[in-house]
């Protein structure tokens, strides 16, 4: 048996975070709590660099390695890069909420980071266990992050939630990847591509059945309908930072997750999954948008609005044209983008003791402080789907892939989903602009610190992304179509 | 020299960037904000001049043209142009804009400097829209409007303001996203979203029909036609002064256009069999809106309601072409009720824009827009009153006046398609002379109703020049209305030589 020493190169980002983290892991255990915020640099330092290494490997070449169960092409570099940049974001909106409530933590950064690391390997997972690793050291982190706060009980009752229902979807996948590996004999997704291709029998029941429970489980971490029970209870009971971390970069990962599995590896099938996920699409679209109109709290909107997204992303994958993946990508990473700015205004109206998560919480927003009342109104419109803001792009791509795989009926769906959409996001715009201040939070809010500016930029993006939209949609579609 | 300039960028950046500069130097100093806002409204108007000065009549191509490369993803570029059409719209806009930026000098005081940008915003954003050539740049500017317009309703409105602004973007939404499936499904088709390249675009019967829906479902709230008509009176109502101004004066106008930019040229079998649907919907909101604005109590309810049945009026000429054809056999028909709907829509422009200011003054003064609170005004505000007769027989189509040319047209276009539709149209010379003559009859004349209305003071000079330079061009439309169709002329018979050809 010859051995071959596996070209490591092109895994190098993986292997730094994985060494940082570790390194971390230790030096964090004799830090004092006032020195934290040197945990808190390194692991920003760790994304920045990550993001440095995988930007200098980029190129349009496609290389596999690790007996071909590891792949780096411009699709891993671009959405590993969302990954960063998205958790950059993230940690940063964080640090002063778990400041403020005594939790500043070294666990939340490198548990986060662990999770980054299983973020990229979902990524770059090219055979089915290790898609699988990634996805569980990503979901093991996130149970433990949701749990971290771990004298709130509503915390713990909520991690409680998503680690029995998160397991149950990954007992899910795994049967059916058993399945797809009885019928293949393979675990790399090239060859079970060609292995299905070959059989030219994809109504073979077993494989349908094996097919079923993949997209089943990733319905259930995206969090599909009727796979989403555990979305809003989660993301309203998860500490904000933890929401904010939930809600964003893994869906990125989601998305390539199930690029890889179901387009690159089970692509041949496409005419089967494409109706389950039509299914998925109509009912997230319909229930989430029509619940997210019930809430009071916004975490939860935000959590049903997230199961429209999910819907929308859906949409673009469906249409089977590499056009449609390359507009369900630009779609999941301007969702991403514009979540981590609502979950960030959470973050930065809430205070100690006080938590915002009302919508009523802001009310006279705009009378408080009308710039970020202003860039919440930006963030909001971008979730709407209303130009000149960057999610109106997305929307029209997904909508276009749809069309162009002829499926009018199912844009027509989408439109008028999203105007029922537009109802609950201006309902805030109207409780912040139209309505007076609550008595218990009159006070104008003060802006201060790196949260404020970030906070800027990322709405600013969501504006400016929307007036140059062409930058963004070519680089998803150079990752998608080279 | 001027033509190879991009004066179109110019008047759309000028006044967004000129909006967020106002809203920047003078949030805390109204006075700043005032003269800075008025500078940037008048030198967008100043600088619309050279669309007018240096347009080539004659010529149905687009000129003024500018090209970049936007979304190369989806070949969407951003391609401005105008046309007989859009041009006269475009200047309307500058104009009105700068009225209701002097018309908000006193009137609003509550955080004036965000008043006037969003105003300027809209300006900029609603040029683009007429000077768009691409759908999706067309759309994104149709869109973006709503949300300056969102926050003027709600924030400076009357006492339902929430719920008129929601009910005003909701339906406009509602309209608007089934245009972008169209839209998308025409680039699916084409590959292009040029809306040129859509009007020379293959459709079967059906897929024009559909499309021709969803444009309507869109411009059809926009202008309003009857029976989506009722976010209007709502949203006049509780909107401030300017906002009525602007809603009044150019965003209805954007629903014709629309039907001009696109459902005529590109889906014109679907118009042709549709036509009588059109035809009936314009005379019920010609006739029965008619009716009902006889009846209101609240001034600027009333007027809504006249626009409306205004605006019938417009959907009317356009409609009516199909009518002519198969009726004398030959277009020249046709272009005389197109011209007629598009004089229409610009001397509306002037004249609801005066009524709404007219109102705005009395309601300045008493806080009151119900008839009733007033009476005999002419007695204490003559100058007021003058302007106001004035304005109200231009209303019912006064010959002299603006609003006299395009109904004259339109009816003539009618009479040339059926008599029993020209019949109906005619009606509107009875009721529109009934509601208006009958305001003016309760507010202006009669007896001092009140205290109030004997205390109340003539027009100061800000407001005399506005109603002056609203007269000015009501007037001036009205006499000499050969330049404005001169300029159209070329633009229409195109249109009408396109929509001549079936695209089955």
């Amino acid at each position: 048996m010859n051995f071959e020493i596996p070209a490591f190169l092109p895994a190098v980002p993986e292997m730094f975070v994985l060494g940082m983290a570790c390194f971390i892991l230790i030096l964090d255990a004799f830090l004092p709590d006032s020195r934290r915020d040197i945990t808190y640099g390194l692991v920003q330092a760790t994304l920045v660099g990550a993001a440095v290494l995988t930007l200098w490997l980029a190129g349009p070449e496609v290389e596999l390695t690790f007996s071909d169960s590891f792949i780096k092409d411009p699709m891993s570099d671009v959405l590993k890069v969302a990954v960063y940049v998205t958790s950059f974001f993230v940690f940063l909106y964080s640090r002063p909420y778990l400041m403020a409530r005594g939790i500043h933590k070294g666990e939340f950064y490198i548990l986060g980071l662990f999770a980054v690391l299983g973020m990229m390997i979902m990524i770059s997972g090219h055979n089915l266990l290790t898609l699988y690793l990634g996805l569980e050291l990503l979901s093991l982190s996130s149970y433990a992050l949701v749990a971290f706060w771990r004298d709130n009980t509503r915390a713990t009752e909520a991690a409680m939630k998503y680690f029995v229902l998160g397991a149950l979807a990954s007992g899910l996948l795994l049967y059916g990847m058993s399945m797809i590996y009885g019928m293949t004999g393979s675990l790399d997704i090239a060859v079970i591509a060609s292995e299905l291709t070959a059989a030219d029998d994809t109504m073979n029941v077993p494989l349908v059945f094996g097919l079923v429970f993949l997209v089943v489980a990733i319905a259930f971490k995206l969090g599909a309908v009727p796979f989403h029970m555990w979305v809003p209870d989660v993301y309203d009971g998860a500490p904000t930072a933890v929401t904010l971390f939930i809600a964003t970069a893994p869906k990125i990962a989601a998305f390539a997750f199930l690029m890889r599995l179901l387009v690159e590896g089970m692509g041949p099938m496409h005419a089967d999954w494409q109706g389950m996920l039509i299914i998925l699409t109509v009912l997230s679209l319909a229930v989430g948008n029509v619940i997210a109109i019930a809430q009071t709290s916004i975490k939860r909107m935000f959590a049903y609005s997230t199961i429209a997204h999910i819907g929308f992303l859906f949409m673009g994958i469906l249409a089977g044209t590499e056009s449609g993946y390359a507009s369900a990508m630009f779609y999941v990473i301007v969702y991403a983008l514009t979540a981590a700015g609502g979950f960030g205004m959470i973050v930065f109206l809430s205070r100690q003791g006080y938590e915002a998560d009302r919508i009523d919480d802001f009310a006279g927003l705009a009378r408080r402080n009308p710039w970020f009342a202003f860039i919440m109104l930006l963030l909001l419109f971008s979730m709407a789907g209303v130009p000149p803001t960057v999610g109106f792009y997305a929307k029209l791509a997904v909508i276009q892939a749809a069309l162009g795989a002829g499926l009018v009926w199912l844009g027509v769906v989408a439109v008028i989903f999203s105007i029922i959409g537009a109802f609950y996001y201006l309902r805030v715009v109207k409780i912040m602009f139209f309505d007076e201040p609550k008595e218990d939070a009159s006070e104008p809010v003060q802006p201060s610190g790196a949260l404020a500016t970030a906070l800027s930029v990322n709405g600013l993006a969501v504006l400016l992304l929307g007036i140059f939209p062409g930058l963004l949609l070519s680089v998803t579609h150079y990752a998608i179509i080279g | 020299m001027f033509a190879d300039w991009p004066i179109l960028s110019l008047l759309i950046w000028l006044p967004i960037l000129g909006g967020f500069l106002t809203l920047a130097a003078g949030r805390d100093a109204p006075v700043v904000a005032r003269r800075l806002g008025l500078s940037v409204a008048v030198a967008t108007f100043v600088a619309s001049l050279p669309l007018w000065f240096l347009f080539e009549r004659g010529t149905a191509d687009m000129q003024f043209q500018e090209v970049a490369s936007w979304i190369p993803a989806f070949n969407v570029n951003y391609h401005l142009g105008v046309d007989g059409i859009s041009m006269p719209l475009i200047l309307l806009t500058t104009l009105i804009t700068v009225v209701v930026v002097i018309a908000a000098w006193e009137s609003v005081k509550d955080r004036i400097a965000y008043y006037l940008s969003a105003m300027l915003i809209m300006e900029g954003l609603m040029i683009g829209m007429f000077a768009a050539m691409d759908a999706v740049l067309f759309y994104v500017f149709f869109e973006a409007m709503l949300i300056p317009m969102f926050l003027v309703i709600g924030i400076w409105g009357g006492p339902r303001r929430v719920y008129a602004t929601i009910k005003f973007f909701l339906y406009t939404f509602l309209g608007s996203v089934f245009m972008l499936v169209a839209l998308i499904y025409m680039y699916t088709q084409s590959g292009s979203f040029l809306i040129q390249d859509f009007h020379d675009l293959p459709l079967g019967m059906t897929a024009q029909i559909l499309i021709f829906l969803a444009f309507f479902a869109a411009f059809a709230v926009k202008i309003p036609m009857f029976p989506v008509h009722t976010w209007l009176p709502d949203a006049h109502v509780e909107a401030p002064t300017g906002g009525s101004v602007i809603l009044a004066a150019i965003m209805l106008k954007i629903g014709g256009y629309g039907f001009l930019r696109f459902s005529l040229p590109i889906t014109p079998d679907a118009s042709a069999v549709l036509d009588t649907l059109m035809i009936v919907l314009s005379l019920i909101a010609v006739v029965y809106i008619g009716v009902v604005a006889l009846i209101q109590s609240d001034m600027k309810k009333l007027i809504a309601y006249s626009s409306i049945a205004h605006m019938g009026f417009v959907t009317l000429g356009f409609f009516l072409a199909f009518y002519i054809y198969s009726n004398t056999g030959d277009w020249q028909g046709a272009s005389l009720g197109i011209a007629g709907g598009m004089v229409q829509m610009i001397s509306h422009g002037f004249i609801s824009a005066a009524m709404f200011l007219a109102v705005g003054v009395l309601y300045d003064r008493l806080h009151s827009r119900q008839i009733a609170d007033y009476g005999g005004v002419v007695n204490t505000m003559p100058w007021f009153a003058a302007f106001f007769v004035l304005f109200a027989m231009a209303n019912t189509g006064l010959p002299g006046t603006s609003g006299f040319v395009g109904e004259f047209m339109v009816i003539l276009a009618a009479f040339k398609a059926d008599f029993w539709i020209a019949f109906l149209a005619a009606t509107t010379l009875i009721l529109a002379a009934g509601y208006t003559l009958w305001l003016v009859k309760r507010v202006i004349f009669g007896a001092v109703a009140s205290e109030k209305v004997a205390g109340l003071s003539d027009m100061n000079r800000r407001e005399f020049f506005l109603m002056g330079l609203l007269a000015f061009f009501t007037l001036l439309l009205g006499v000499w209305p050969a330049p404005l169709l001169e300029v159209m002329n070329a633009t229409i018979d195109n249109l009408v030589a396109h929509i001549a050809h079936s695209k089955l």
